[in-house]
């Protein structure tokens, strides 16, 4: 089996970039394969605490306490592009890494594909 | 020991969106990837801006002044700084009437020793095929 680095830019309200990265990554973990999971810029959206399940908007983190607890899916976001949006650690779901952009960089490494998916 | 190639090509406007800006910042954060990685090993980063990402190259960027926020032109210099190889497309460049002249082609007053490249576009696909992995923004 893999290994996937996928690299997601876009924002979990206003995009449908990251939710395709949700349903690729749970395809690929359910397949065998391990996946990283960046989120930079607007991205790093996905890990806020306390969102909400409206029909009319996206709703991932079900989805992806699940990758996070099949022990194959590791989750990050840049520290910078959360912080600068005002999401601290502490605003940060449990489970989620905090890294700087050089994580990405080292996933990418080890990888045998990448996956990037830039800002809109 | 092994180092990974790693291209990121820039083909979006400066300041529409912040694409370009993360291309820019994660480029450089091949600096410090080395804490996360075995002995010997690294990433090898190239810089490529095509398109309409030649425009990030512009020299006198005033986004300090206008938005508060770093240039796209301080963060080339930065990589410049570094010595990471920046590539720009010749034929980008002329098709919006620029030349070198009009863009930020080295980073000597902070110390930077490399150059900006700026190249056919013949070189640039070279080396996007000698890279291990593609990253476009």
């Amino acid at each position: 089996m893999g290994k996937i680095t996928i690299g997601c830019f876009s924002s979990l309200v206003g995009s449908m970039s990251l939710d395709f990265a949700i349903k690729f990554s749970d395809a690929a973990v359910k397949k065998g394969h391990e996946v990283d999971l960046w989120l930079s810029g607007n991205g790093t959206m996905l890990g806020k605490k306390g969102q909400s399940k409206f029909r009319d908007y996206s709703y991932l983190m079900d989805t992806v306490m699940e990758l996070i607890n099949s022990g194959k899916f590791k989750i990050t976001n840049c520290e910078a592009c959360a912080k600068a949006r005002g999401i601290g650690r502490e605003d940060t779901v449990e489970g989620f890494g905090v890294a700087s952009m050089d994580w990405y960089l080292a996933s990418a490494f080890s990888t045998d594909r990448i996956l990037h998916i830039g800002g809109e | 020991m092994a180092i990974k190639k790693i291209a990121f090509i820039v083909e979006k406007l400066p300041y529409k969106s912040e694409t370009s800006r993360l291309a820019l910042t994660h480029a450089i954060a091949s600096q410090t990837v080395e804490i996360h990685l075995e002995d010997g090993d690294n990433v090898e980063p190239v810089l490529a801006f095509v398109g309409d990402g030649v425009l990030n190259c512009l020299k006198n960027q005033k986004a300090l002044d206008i938005y508060g926020v770093s240039s796209l032109e301080a963060h080339i210099k930065n990589a410049l700084l570094l010595d990471l190889r920046v590539l720009v497309c010749k034929e980008d460049l002329e098709g919006f009437g620029l030349t070198e002249d009009s863009i930020v082609m080295d980073a000597e007053e902070i110390g930077g020793e490399v150059t900006t490249q700026v190249v056919p576009y013949e070189e640039i696909q070279q080396d996007l095929e000698s890279a291990d992995h593609l990253m476009f923004f």
